[in-house]
């Protein structure tokens, strides 16, 4: 009775210091979000830039969170080593940048921008693609029935090998992307600043994503991936090649992950083997957000993730007169990690996988 | 790398009862065909190929081995042609002769890509493309010849693929001691700055020293004297069989031969950094220091199996206290002593851990890996945030932390000493401390969370509560190793706070063998002592966790020196069940 009584309390603490982290949360969003706004110390322009910026961020964000979620949907694994496709994919795409714009082609007139971007894009998922199809094949596959920590550790590592062999190959310096001049030009829109790389990335994104949407959800092969995801031996009992709907989905997604890395190379003009690791977790976090295993909750989650980052700590942190608050937008990305694992780590849609299945 | 794609090509293999040995036979499988010797070439030419371009090769060159004779980056591309002739000869069809000669075909296959490197490279400028395709990479391939001895690598490593097909085929009792005794010219060649400085020091042994070792790598005698000692001791002791007659001693004999090794260990660890000159003193203090934190995760990782990736968060906690109570400068507030801010270094650490850990210890284990590395990066950016720079000093830190013990410079005690025994004295207590616990009701509790944690709910352990005092404990430990951190560099900045503390712990455990002590401090000598000595390690430190992390999972999860419980556990399912209900469509298309 006695040790009973001791366990009741003890949760009930831990129950009220969840609720007080909570409502401390809640109470740092609403009053910082208030008084930066009664302050009127931005104008509407401000923050319909930062939206846009967060739009694109976004896009670029739920591009990469389409592999962790198609990934964990079907093997409930954390491919811990997405970011450093996604990385591969922006170098593989730089080089063919570079190799465009020295004959010349790069820069010629818009529709040679537009078909150069359309190869880089194409050259990095491919690059990305064959990337990720080895690794499965050889960091993951093996361990494909361990408990799960083996697999994540196996991964972790696999992002290391990555990283560090892109550093040993290409040396820890700043890749700068050619200029793609046509990108970096204002869209004519009255008051709001718009540039054409803001509306590239936003809609290759969502072409992309409507595309993936349209493959898992109507080919026979997405369809085969949506019954291995939903269960393993049934699918293989129905006829369905289990490996090939699992090495398809790696290879969809890190594609995804290659097209982004372009983009975000368009997009920040800077590569360096590190660039990986902050968008993957990043994008790791949309994908829990919009519930993982969920391809239009990723999208959502990725989109959602690049508005709280954006606008987030200019919104809720200026008001508390925290300096320089967009130094701490990373902080932002992690805390939002850390919460909706906490409170809702079954995401804004829902998990497509129960957690007792998982 | 090279086993890691040798082994996933060779076909799924049949685990048994004992794995570590299923995997390696598996590894080596001898399946007597041409193509299989052709495949270990190719893939060997892939591996030597990655070696050069990733850096490795012509990064170690410089340094030499045997001094004047070959380089370590020789080393690393000749290491490989042995490889590959090793595991080619296995894969021959039988007989000694056709063993010799598939080591040397898969030798000159690899050899050759290499060559066919060399001459792609005399006509294209690679550089743009690949940082280290350069001059130097050629002239270390050719001997400086260029393209002219573009035929150098084929030949060099079919030579190499011959011997080590050679060494493959020797009887045991032969082959053994040669193996070794080349794996002891490496290790001592490599040490051999080290341990030259103490050598040197006394007049007694400095001439030794100087005939062995140069001033980096050994000398020509010194490689031979070793290889003649490790030969030559191990067939002595097969001779004399040494190891059949410990084997049959009684239990209270062998414990009391034990002593005199177990006393000379301990006078060991106390002389070590007396004699071997400061700078690898402080190496040996840092290695002391991840020994003691790597003793504190493995009770939240090893035994609670709660993988924290976010242990640097604790390390900052301990680290950023010692130095505001301790610090004589701009931030300190207090002026304490060390011996006093210890204790609260630790206690406020344990109490970030359970502030942390309440919130996401009911979540599964790999979203809390996540989560903890969330932590650790909220930490790193707010230490090193505008935010918190009135207070922490920002990126500059807070600076002129004391040392715990006031002494005069040339005292036995100085610089980095103090620390390294103090790290000790705690080492020991941590370890003590882990395996009281490991074998009390909690540790048992512990294990059979890791085990199941609904089973564990149903036998009625509280699981919040069991995983908290684990992920605390872990914590103080953490916390106590910042603080003694803080005061070996005698500052604490920013960027002392990152991710890679988390990843080096992690790694030490995962790869030395969770749960297990020796492990711990076998994991802290490679992965942490060896790229703090040398420079070219410390460039692949990394690379090489990501190689290690991903073959221990795939070979050896319960890492090289495993606990004997979680030996069992991780290979317990093997006995009873030798695929699991998905491998079998695993094994149809795998190839």
């Amino acid at each position: 009775m006695h040790v009973r009584l001791a366990d009741r309390l003890t949760d009930l603490s831990i129950a009220s210091f969840l609720w007080a982290f909570r409502i401390g949360v809640v109470l740092v969003v609403v009053v910082g979000s208030y008084l930066t706004l009664a302050s009127g110390k931005y104008a509407a322009e401000t923050w319909v830039n930062l939206i846009v910026t967060g739009l694109t961020l976004g896009s670029i964000y739920a591009l990469v969170a389409l592999g962790y979620t198609m990934v964990y949907g079907i093997l409930r694994m954390i491919n811990f080593a997405h970011g450093e496709i996604f990385m591969c994919g922006a170098f593989a795409g730089y080089f063919a940048a570079v190799a465009l714009n020295q004959i010349g082609f790069l820069n010629a007139s818009w529709v040679t921008s537009l078909v150069s971007i359309g190869i880089m894009i194409l050259v990095a998922a491919a690059f990305s693609t064959l990337l990720a199809v080895l690794l499965e094949r050889i960091a993951y596959r093996p361990l494909r029935n361990a408990p799960r920590l083996i697999p994540l550790i196996s991964a972790i590592g696999a992002s290391f090998f990555l990283q560090y062999t892109i550093r040993g190959w290409l040396g820890p310096g700043i890749y700068a992307y050619p200029d793609v001049t046509v990108l970096s030009q204002q869209v004519p829109i009255a008051f709001i600043r718009l540039r054409w790389i803001d509306v590239l990335v936003v809609t290759s994104a969502l072409s992309m994503m409507a595309g993936l949407y349209f493959f898992v959800m109507r080919t026979k092969i997405g369809t085969a991936i949506r019954a291995v995801s939903e269960d393993k031996a049934t699918a293989a009992l129905m006829g369905i090649d289990v490996n090939r709907a699992i090495v398809t989905t790696f290879a969809v997604g890190a594609a995804m992950a290659g097209a982004a890395g372009v983009l975000f190379g368009l997009m920040f003009r800077q590569i360096n083997f590190f660039s990986g690791f902050e968008p993957g977790l990043k994008a790791f976090t949309a994908a829990v957000l919009g519930g993982i295993g969920n391809v239009p909750g990723a999208m959502l989650g990725g989109l959602f993730l690049g508005q709280i980052e954006s606008v987030g700590p200019t919104l809720f942190l200026d008001g508390l007169n925290v300096p320089s608050p967009s130094g701490l937008a990373k902080a932002i990305a992690f805390i939002m990690l850390v919460l909706i694992l906490v409170f809702r780590p079954s995401g804004i849609l829902g998990e497509r996988i129960s957690g007792q299945r998982a | 790398m090279s086993e890691a794609t040798a082994a996933s090509t060779s076909g799924p293999g049949k685990a048994t009862a004992n794995a570590p040995d299923a995997a390696l036979e598996q590894l080596l499988a001898p399946r007597a065909d041409w193509r299989g010797v052709v495949r270990v070439g190719l893939l060997g030419g892939v591996v030597a190929l990655y070696l050069c371009l990733v850096g490795i090769v012509p990064t170690f060159d410089p340094r030499a081995l045997v001094a004047g004779i070959i380089s370590l980056g020789d080393t690393a591309i000749l290491g490989t042609g042995l490889a590959i002739g090793f595991l080619a000869s296995l894969r021959s069809p039988d007989g000694p002769r056709r063993a010799i000669g598939a080591g040397a075909l898969a030798g000159a296959l690899a050899g050759a890509m290499l060559t066919l490197f060399v001459i792609l490279g005399s006509i294209v400028d690679l550089r743009a493309v690949a940082l280290h395709a350069s001059p130097a990479t050629y002239d270390i391939l050719t001997f400086g010849l260029g393209v002219a001895g573009s035929w150098i690598p084929t030949v060099a490593m079919g030579l190499a693929g011959a011997v080590a097909g050679g060494i493959a085929v020797l009887p045991k009792r032969v082959r053994e001691p040669i193996i070794l005794g080349l794996m002891s010219l490496l290790v001592v060649g490599l040490f051999a700055g080290v341990i030259r400085t103490p050598m040197l020091a006394s007049p007694l042994t400095s001439a030794l020293g100087r005939f062995l070792f140069a001033s980096e790598g050994l000398t020509v005698a010194g490689a031979i004297a070793t290889l003649v000692a490790v030969v030559g001791g191990q067939a002595l002791s097969r001779r004399l069989g040494v190891r059949q007659r410990v084997r049959e001693m009684p239990e209270t004999r062998r414990r009391r031969m034990r002593m005199p090794f177990l006393v000379l260990g301990v006078l060991f660890v106390l002389w070590l950094p007396q004699g071997v000159g400061s700078f690898f003193a402080q190496v040996v203090a840092v290695v002391t220091l991840y020994v003691l934190m790597g003793f504190g995760l493995n009770i939240t990782l090893g035994l609670a199996g709660l993988l924290d990736l976010g242990f640097v968060a604790f390390f900052a906690v301990g680290a950023y206290t010692v130095g505001l109570l301790t610090a004589t400068g701009e931030f300190g507030i207090a002026g304490w002593p060390f011996w006093a801010a210890i204790p609260f270094a630790v206690l406020l650490a344990m109490l970030f851990g359970a502030f942390l850990g309440l919130p996401i210890l009911g979540i599964r284990g790999d979203y809390l890996a996540i989560a903890t590395l969330g932590f650790g990066e909220i930490i790193r950016i707010l230490a090193g945030s505008d935010l918190m720079k009135p207070l922490l000093g920002g990126p500059r830190g807070i600076t002129s932390i004391p040392k715990p013990i006031e002494v005069s410079p040339d005292s036995f005690l100085a610089g980095p000493l103090q620390i390294y025994y103090i790290a000790l004295a705690c080492a020991v207590v941590v370890a003590f401390v882990a395996v009281r616990l490991r074998d009390s009701r909690l540790g048992r509790a512990w294990v059979a969370i890791r085990e199941d944690e609904d089973v564990a709910e149903a036998m009625g352990i509280n699981l919040v509560q069991t995983k908290l005092l684990a992920y605390m404990l872990g914590a103080a430990f953490a916390g106590l190793g910042g603080a003694i951190f803080a005061t070996l560099l005698g500052a604490i900045i920013s960027s002392s706070i990152n991710l890679y503390v988390s990843i080096n712990v992690a790694a030490i455990i995962i790869v030395g063998g969770m749960g297990s002590i020796p492990g711990v401090v076998l994991g802290s000598i490679f992965l942490i002592g060896v790229p703090e000595l040398f420079r070219e390690f410390s460039e692949y430190r990394f690379l090489f966790y990501g190689v290690a992390l991903m073959a221990m999972m795939i070979y050896r999860p319960e890492g090289i020196l495993p606990s004997g419980i979680t030996k069992r556990e991780l290979h317990a399912s093997d006995a009873v069940q030798p695929a699991g209900p998905t491998a079998a469509p695993m094994t149809e298309t795998g190839r």
